[in-house]
């Protein structure tokens, strides 16, 4: 009988519930893993890469992660191209706060109008939910860093570190117990290391299955937002630096 | 003929504006006041087209207030409110029929606890400036602040600078502009003098 209220999203359930959403949803919790992470020098996001073939002729940009305006960077689990709409959708809004306003758009601001849109397709008949949440990494002078989810409901919130994809209550599990509100943004890179270490099924972690990017002030120029999508050497360098590897090898002895 | 004129001091800025509503060869009322509050801490003063200044001024006073409203009390910073004003005049100029409103805005930024004060016309020119004025007046005061403008002043300075330049409005001006309003934000907000 539930087959009546699945194939139109914008219908209740006897139960109440909108099952299309909560199907667009469990489609992300497949998804690959993302965290995210604050710290007091900035915000770290880590993706895990779900495709890797020798075959794919990559030309080094992120596939997961995406810059939205000068001060936010996201990250992407669920459907890659329902993300891109949404993604581009940001951007325009972003510039377009800053044409009018001449001040960067201040992050919930940003997430709320792309939440909106997200929303939209849960209410108006014939139409498919998005298929994908974001991790969303952020600076403005109003809260400075930020962290926030949204998912395709059109639910946004703020968190300190958070995970999304699969195996997210895993890491969010581990994120609960390894994380303090003092952490420097180098020790939320590790942290981040460590809990995708222990989510992802792979047994070697290598720079070829993971994302990576940090958001955080510059040094030199006061105000100044820094966002760095990480090149494979950074990555590898980090996997080496925290030792991961070094633990699980010692686990299999 | 109305009369705006700003001046920022280092911990405010005052706003002075004509009494005087006129239509052709007639003074309609001598209470008219060219202000409206937008938020706490910003001020627009206004002249130009009669109908289209006040239809003007109150649709930026909504929208700010609509943003405060939006953004959990979260005002919308002088900066950002005069690039706001600027956009809406510059896309009313390439409209079929644009505003003919000039603003002075007067603001208080308390995050960085600056006194601003943005001139701009209805062609979409903005400019930020220690003192500015609109219309008539600026062609008698703009010379005497010249003069005696000093970068820190106070808002009492300010005000003994503004009456001198009264003065010479009332001694030069053709008609009666019925006196003015004077109002200044600081950081505590906006209040009105007299």
């Amino acid at each position: 009988m539930s087959r009546r209220y699945d194939s139109r999203t914008t219908i209740f359930s006897p139960e109440g519930r909108l099952y299309q959403v909560e199907y667009a949803q469990e489609a992300i919790s497949m998804a690959g893993t993302a965290i995210g992470i604050l710290s007091t020098e900035g915000v770290v996001l880590a993706c895990e890469k779900k495709v890797t073939s020798k075959l794919l002729d990559n030309d080094g940009s992120a596939e997961k992660l995406y810059v939205i305006s000068d001060n936010m960077i996201c990250a992407v689990a669920g459907m890659t191209a329902d993300a891109s709409i949404l993604v581009n959708n940001a951007r325009v809004n972003a510039q377009s706060y800053l044409k009018t306003y001449n001040e960067e758009i201040p992050c919930e601001i940003l997430i709320k109008r792309v939440c909106d849109v997200k929303q939209g397709y849960t209410q108006h008949g014939g139409l498919r939910p998005f298929g994908v949440s974001f991790l969303y990494a952020g600076y403005d002078d109003r809260y400075e860093f930020q962290l926030f989810t949204s998912n395709p409901s059109g639910n946004y919130s703020g968190w300190k570190a958070t995970s999304i994809g699969a195996n997210n209550s895993a890491a969010q599990t581990l994120l609960k117990k390894d994380y303090k509100d003092e952490l420097t943004l180098k020790e939320a890179c590790e942290l981040a290391i460590k809990v995708l270490s222990k989510t992802m099924d792979s047994s070697n972690l290598n720079s070829d299955k993971l994302e990576f990017a940090t958001l955080s002030l510059s040094k030199t120029t006061p105000g100044k937002v820094i966002h760095k999508i990480w090149g494979e050497s950074d990555i590898d360098a980090l996997i080496k630096e925290s030792g991961v590897l070094d633990e699980k090898s010692q686990d299999d002895d | 003929m109305d009369i705006i004129l700003g001046i920022k001091v280092q911990d405010g800025t005052i706003i002075a504006t004509s009494k005087a509503a006129t239509r052709g060869i007639s003074v309609l009322k001598d209470s008219d006041d060219k202000t409206r509050v937008l938020n706490p801490h910003n001020l627009v003063a206004y002249t130009g087209e009669s109908g289209d200044t006040v239809q003007f001024a109150e649709y930026v006073q909504a929208n700010v207030q609509l943003y405060t409203m939006r953004e959990n009390d979260i005002e919308l910073s002088p900066k950002a409110t005069a690039s706001f004003v600027r956009n809406q005049l510059a896309t009313s100029i390439r409209s079929r029929k644009p505003y003919q409103v000039n603003v002075l805005i007067a603001g208080y930024d308390t995050k960085t606890d600056t006194p601003t004060l943005n001139w701009i016309d209805y062609l979409g020119t903005q400019v930020e400036l220690p003192y500015g004025a609109h219309g008539y007046a600026g062609f008698y005061a703009t010379s005497l602040l010249d003069k005696h403008y000093r970068k820190d002043m106070k808002v009492e300075q300010g005000l003994e600078l503004l009456q001198l330049c009264l003065k010479e409005l009332e001694t030069r001006m053709p008609i009666d502009f019925k006196g003015v309003y004077i109002k200044v934000v600081d950081k505590d907000g906006i209040k009105a003098l007299n």
